[in-house]
């Protein structure tokens, strides 16, 4: 017996309407579609897009359980249409052995909501100092490729050079939290400007992070490695990643790729102008001009991918003076309906475009072969259904996370997640979890 | 004027008008015998010191006892974070106690705008990390009215060139005089090495309307008054000076510098003062030098300013 959903009427990547039949998990026929024993998922309206995939999430556990749990953060991320997270390595423990990757793995797999692929440690305790097993990891059941000492820099060079080196024996690729912690310390929480002077608030130079940009490139190209820059912030940093894309291509022994978060979409600096934590992140936010240069970067493939960032934190975390709250904003829930009003509504990406950076681009970047497809028989039924014309006015306490740190509160955004399919198996119908 | 005292741009030039003449009678008060007004009777003032203050915290704490208020004096080092409780427990715990006015320094800036929103007490901030010192502005303001003035009445600062010089990267002293002498219609000129100025100073400056300078000697001939702020001897390990001597040299208000000095150019200091770094011995205990009167002045300035938040409007007498 098969265990058969059609989705009636869909718009697939935003073009033709058309049905599309899943059979056990995988798509077995697109198209004007009869199939009267299946499950019938009327998508009249909405656009179909391949599942989609986060590269960059805390979901902080094991370590800070009240502040979110792979299960509370699977939900977040089934009901911002994601399929599949890559969990972030700085919990406590750290994951950096092949036994904390298989647990992130395993209880991911257990909240069966999303696929959450484990990101391994560059260097044994974040500690920016030796190297984590990353071999044992990427040979152990979660198969690890991404590794990132994300939240921290991995700010040696002579680190950073092994640490390429060394992933390319199993395909990997190390995603670099860029911030010289020599031009952005600690306290730096800020963007150096205008702003930060004014409010008398450390800053954190755009350059701290282009300058960790440009030597990373060089490094790569020099190891024949893959860097990833996490969340790319500046105007600066796109601009080193256009050229060095553009070199790249050239020499195809070496490869770089970045993400850019849906705030610094959208968020500027002057939202902190009342010492408010819930828009403290790292890096921070920046003015308009930056903001400009990341859109036009993600719409023309400088940045290949967006990523949330997803940083649950606890209220009391937050609530402490600027500079000593905790870094860091929600994003699973909110990212998709962002990305449709910043580049959808302007027209700087259409929705094969979204596909592109919130799936197809990530799910390569990561190597999850299951992941990403394009809506064509034989691909894992990997969906999330979205409506296009439908506006929500986000209320924080309308999450799903354990947490608030929400500065999307208050804001109407254009479209919603109307549905997500993991495998054929609905995880969210009608904006809600199943 | 508002609730709380958080910045400069919490009053306007008639609200320091009026805290000016409240302060000047309060000023007169402190000549007598008996100090105490009972203005604030039964009130409580709580002083919050998150950070070490010997000069602003007694201050405020004689200011409200010659007002009458119960004054008390909180300290703690440190953040809240560092000891586990958040800074709005820590806050909301004391405000609970039944507090009229939190009196607040913390070396985060922006933590006092961020507590007033979480108590009902008026929030009185006493430096907040190197964002604002209001109290100190109003101050130094006051002084130098004072000085401009005669016979007891306040002079003006309108046109006036008053010249900041120093750390203003890590001053809280200088943000909230370059808001406040502004709106007091001074002519105002910032000094510092380039390592010191504020990030993003040109379009801040502009916009509010004061001048930025690398160069003392450039800018004192034309000075009314000089402010000389505090430079942290620690600043060096930053690498924003190379020596005490290079930046005595290129911003210190010295004996040479002294001497170019009109005999009528007053000379202020917030305090505490590095004698030798900043300023030298014969300028800071020159005659025309303020930094006394600045402190006296601080209290008439705090006692008008408490009076003014828990008293409401209207005359002293």
């Amino acid at each position: 017996m098969t265990d058969q959903i059609l989705v009636k009427g869909a718009s697939l990547l935003g073009a033709a309407s058309c049905d599309v039949l899943i059979s056990n998990g995988v798509i077995t026929e697109v198209g004007s579609v009869s199939a009267p024993q299946a499950r019938v998922i009327e998508a009249d309206g909405l656009v179909a897009l391949p599942g989609l995939v986060d590269l960059h999430t805390h979901l902080r556990e094991p370590g800070r359980e009240d502040a979110e749990t792979i299960l509370t953060g699977s939900r977040a991320a089934a009901v911002g249409g994601f399929t599949a997270v890559l969990a972030m390595a700085n919990t406590s423990p750290v994951t950096d052995t092949a036994e904390a990757a298989e647990r992130v793995h395993d209880l991911g797999r257990a909240a069966g909501l999303v696929d959450v692929q484990p990101v391994g440690a560059v260097t044994r305790g974040l500690g920016g100092e030796e190297l984590a097993e990353l071999g044992l990891m990427a040979r152990s059941r979660a198969g690890v490729r991404v590794f990132s000492d994300d939240g921290r820099c991995v700010a040696d060079a002579r680190v950073m050079r092994r640490a390429l080196e060394y992933v390319k024996a199993f395909g990997g690729v190390v995603s670099q939290h860029a911030q010289d912690p020599d031009l952005a310390g600690p306290t730096s929480c800020c963007h150096e400007g205008e702003l930060s002077g004014r409010l008398g608030l450390p800053g954190w130079p755009g350059v701290a992070e282009e300058v960790i940009v440009a030597r990373d490139v060089m490094l790569a190209r020099h190891t024949g490695s893959r860097v990833h820059v996490a969340h790319a912030s500046t105007a600066g940093t796109v601009e080193v990643l256009r050229w060095a894309k553009g070199l790249a291509e050239k020499e195809l022994h070496w490869d770089v790729t970045a993400e850019v978060t849906p705030h610094h979409l959208l968020l500027t600096t002057d939202l902190l102008s009342g010492y408010d934590p819930t828009y403290k992140v790292n890096p921070p936010l920046r003015p308009q001009e930056d903001v400009e240069a990341l859109r036009a970067a993600l719409a023309d493939g400088t940045i290949d991918a967006v990523a949330t960032d997803h940083a649950p934190h606890a209220r009391h975390d937050k609530e402490h003076a600027f500079v000593d709250a905790a870094f860091g904003m929600l994003g699973l829930e909110t990212a998709l309906p962002v990305v449709a009003t910043v580049m959808v509504e302007s027209g700087l990406l259409d929705w094969a475009g979204v596909a592109r950076v919130m799936s197809a681009n990530p799910a390569r970047i990561a190597g999850l072969g299951q992941h990403g497809h394009d809506l064509a028989v034989g691909s894992p039924a990997n969906l999330t259904l979205v409506d296009p014309a439908a506006t929500v006015t986000v209320d924080r306490d309308d999450s799903v996370s354990l947490s608030r740190n929400n500065p999307w509160h208050g804001r109407t955004l254009g479209a919603a997640v109307h549905a997500t399919l993991l495998r054929g198996v609905p995880t969210v119908l009608e904006g809600k979890l199943v | 004027m508002k609730r709380h005292l958080l910045s400069i741009d919490d009053v306007s030039a008639d609200d320091v008008a009026t805290l000016f003449e409240t302060a000047a009678e309060m000023h007169d008060v402190q000549r007598r015998q008996v100090k105490k007004l009972p203005a604030l009777r039964g009130r409580t003032v709580i002083n919050l010191f998150f950070e070490d203050s010997t000069r602003t915290r007694s201050s405020f704490e004689i200011a409200g006892k010659w007002l009458s208020a119960d004054t008390i004096n909180i300290t703690g080092k440190g953040s809240s974070a560092s000891k586990g409780e958040s800074l709005r427990d820590t806050v909301q715990t004391i405000a609970a106690m039944g507090v009229d006015a939190l009196v607040m320094r913390h070396a985060a800036s922006g933590a006092a705008l961020q507590v007033s929103q979480w108590v009902d007490a008026a929030v009185i901030n006493a430096g907040d990390g190197t964002h604002e010192h209001p109290s100190q502005a109003l101050l130094d303001a006051y002084t130098l009215q004072r000085r401009f003035g005669s016979e007891g009445r306040l002079g003006s600062l309108e046109g006036r060139h008053v010249v900041l010089v120093g750390d203003l990267t890590h001053s809280r002293v200088f943000r909230s005089n370059v808001l406040c002498l502004t709106k007091l219609g001074a002519r105002v000129s910032v000094v510092a090495p380039p390592t010191l100025m504020p990030s993003g100073v040109e379009p801040w400056s502009k916009e509010l309307g004061f001048a930025t300078s690398y160069d003392l000697d450039e800018v004192l001939p034309t000075a009314d008054a000089v402010m000389m702020l505090r430079v942290q001897r620690e600043r060096m390990g930053g690498g924003y000076f190379p020596s005490a001597r290079e930046y005595t040299v290129g911003y210190g208000l010295t004996r040479d510098r002294l001497a170019t000095l009109g005999p009528d150019v007053p000379i202020c200091h917030p305090g505490p003062m590095n004698r030798g770094l900043e300023i030298a011995a014969d300028a800071a205990d020159a005659a025309q030098s303020l930094v006394l009167d600045q402190v006296s002045a601080g209290l008439a300035v705090r006692m008008s300013i408490l009076y003014h938040l828990l008293a409401g409007e209207g005359s002293t007498s």
